[in-house]
């Protein structure tokens, strides 16, 4: 069966998705070393080690994020994160920079290690370097390939592949995206935090929702139509007489109909975005998708997720997996 | 588009509307000291939140309350004299109780437009994740305070929940594949 890969913002958030049928977790500490860096989110190493020990009573694994990229003269931080993933029993960590890959490597070398999307390896020559050089043994990949060209990947690698199939849908060459540090001098690849809440700006004007970011206007919603996070990549901005979104829709990733072809494409793992999300929605959409990968496995007819109404534009996208455009 | 979040009918409203804001104010403090005590772990995940006043408009009461964490203090307005708050959040009772026990998720009701807020996102944002985190039961933080009378509250609030649609106790769904 291939493996559940779901998100815990919270101690609470990790209990509810081992409850509803996950396979592992993703969770982060309480800083800047993971891309999740919110307030009121995420994990002391207490907190770790009582999650580990519940996942494991369980059945399940805990996978530590520390993707983020370690600042020069800090990188203490972010070795202290790797050594407190071990001391508390991770099952894997979830690394992008290579000089921390690298750290861990030859510090933790019985610390499985797991290379971020942050990395941006979308290629069998990067994923091999990565694999090579320090000993990575799955890749996420990131969200901008077809099934196609994932099996291809696949067939070019010795590695593991984990894919996104539910949640925010970032376009971007992620890693390497600067949009919000443009706005707000933040970004998630430094600092963990994408749209930081804290340069975040809502107000009703003219019957619309206006949301600012560092004092940019975002998108104003009519107050019938479904309110977007206030990120650049899905904003609507407009240019002389024109008026839409430059980047992409503000709408959610839902690939749990390709399930079945990207297990054939060689997907060993299957991952939910959304540490940021509540516990209810981890519980909805890890119960959904539990049930979805039981029936592939068994060889059943997929049952409807009907998860639309917690996705962001109350929308939802194959995305790049069944791309159409050029 | 708003979902289809139950709104208290607006009887409740009109029959509420002379009660005393007092005793409001002082039981909604109680509630807050005694989850305070009973989960350490909600102030400490607050952070420099804890220091903001949250304004929380139930939109079908005819009252607004103040919450200000620090000072373990809920204060009950009137709607004509609206108090001043670093951050507020705005819409129907049965979406904030939803989100407070887990039936529903804080985004999904910020997408749907059910849920509005304005003000400090950050401080919104720490609140609802501190909450979340918590598992609350406002049913059982009520019986706890309630001594003798828990067992009859805990029938009369079950019921309340029944016929209102409102969530008022924790939702818990069963383990499936554990």
């Amino acid at each position: 069966m291939m493996e559940l890969v779901c998100p815990a913002g919270t101690p609470a958030a990790l209990r509810a998705a081992v409850e509803a049928g996950a396979h592992s977790v993703y969770c982060g500490f309480a800083d800047e070393t993971n891309a999740r860096n919110f307030p009121g989110l995420n994990f002391s190493p207490a907190d770790l080690a009582e999650a580990v020990d519940f996942a494991h009573a369980r059945g399940a694994k805990v996978l530590v994020a520390i993707n983020t990229f370690p600042r020069a003269g800090a990188e203490a931080i972010w070795h202290r994160a790797l050594a407190n993933a071990e001391t508390c029993k991770a099952d894997a960590v979830i690394l992008a920079d290579p000089g921390l890959l690298a750290h861990a490597a030859d510090r933790h070398p019985s610390l499985r290690r797991h290379l971020s999307v942050q990395a941006a390896a979308a290629n069998p020559d990067a994923i091999n370097l990565y694999a090579e050089a320090f000993g990575v043994r799955r890749v996420v990949l990131p969200r901008v390939l077809t099934v196609a060209e994932i099996a291809a990947i696949n067939r070019a690698i010795d590695v593991e592949t984990e894919v996104f199939v539910f949640g925010g849908l970032c376009v971007m060459a992620e890693g390497r995206c600067s949009l919000s540090s443009y706005a707000t001098g933040l970004s998630p690849n430094m600092n963990g935090v994408c749209s930081p809440a804290s340069h975040v700006d809502y107000s009703e004007e003219r019957g619309e929702l206006v949301a600012r970011l560092g004092g940019f206007t975002i998108h104003r919603t009519p107050k019938s139509a479904p309110a977007p996070y206030p990120t650049l990549c899905k904003g609507c901005f407009t240019s002389g007489d024109q008026t839409g979104h430059v980047f992409e829709d503000p709408v959610s990733l839902d690939a749990s109909r390709l399930i079945p072809e990207l297990a054939k494409a060689g997907v060993s793992a299957l991952k939910i975005e959304g540490r940021q999300r509540s516990r209810a929605y981890v519980a909805q959409v890890v119960r959904a998708f539990r049930a979805a990968v039981e029936a592939q496995a068994a060889g059943r007819p997929l049952p409807d997720t009907m998860l639309a109404r917690l996705t962001e534009g109350q929308a939802a996208t194959a995305g790049a997996y069944a791309k159409t455009w050029r | 588009m708003p979902s289809d979040m139950p709104h208290l009918s607006p009887l409740v409203g009109l029959a509420a509307r002379p009660f005393p804001l007092l005793p409001v104010s002082l039981a909604l403090s109680a509630l807050t000291r005694r989850i305070a005590r009973a989960h350490p772990g909600l102030m400490r995940r607050l952070g420099p939140a804890a220091g903001r006043r949250f304004l929380i408009d139930a939109v079908d009461l005819p009252i607004v309350l103040l919450l200000h964490p620090a000072r373990l203090r809920v204060t009950a307005h009137r709607r004509t004299r609206l108090p001043v708050a670093d951050a507020s959040i705005s819409g129907p009772l049965s979406a904030f109780l939803a989100m407070l026990h887990g039936a529903e998720d804080g985004d999904a009701l910020f997408f749907s437009r059910d849920l509005n807020i304005s003000g400090e996102t950050e401080a919104v944002l720490a609140l609802r994740n501190a909450l979340d985190d918590a598992e609350l039961d406002l049913t059982e933080e009520l019986a706890a305070l309630s001594g003798p009378l828990a067992g009859p509250l805990r029938r009369v609030l079950a019921l309340a929940e029944r016929r209102s649609g409102v969530a008022l106790h924790r939702a818990d769904l069963p383990g499936v594949w554990t």
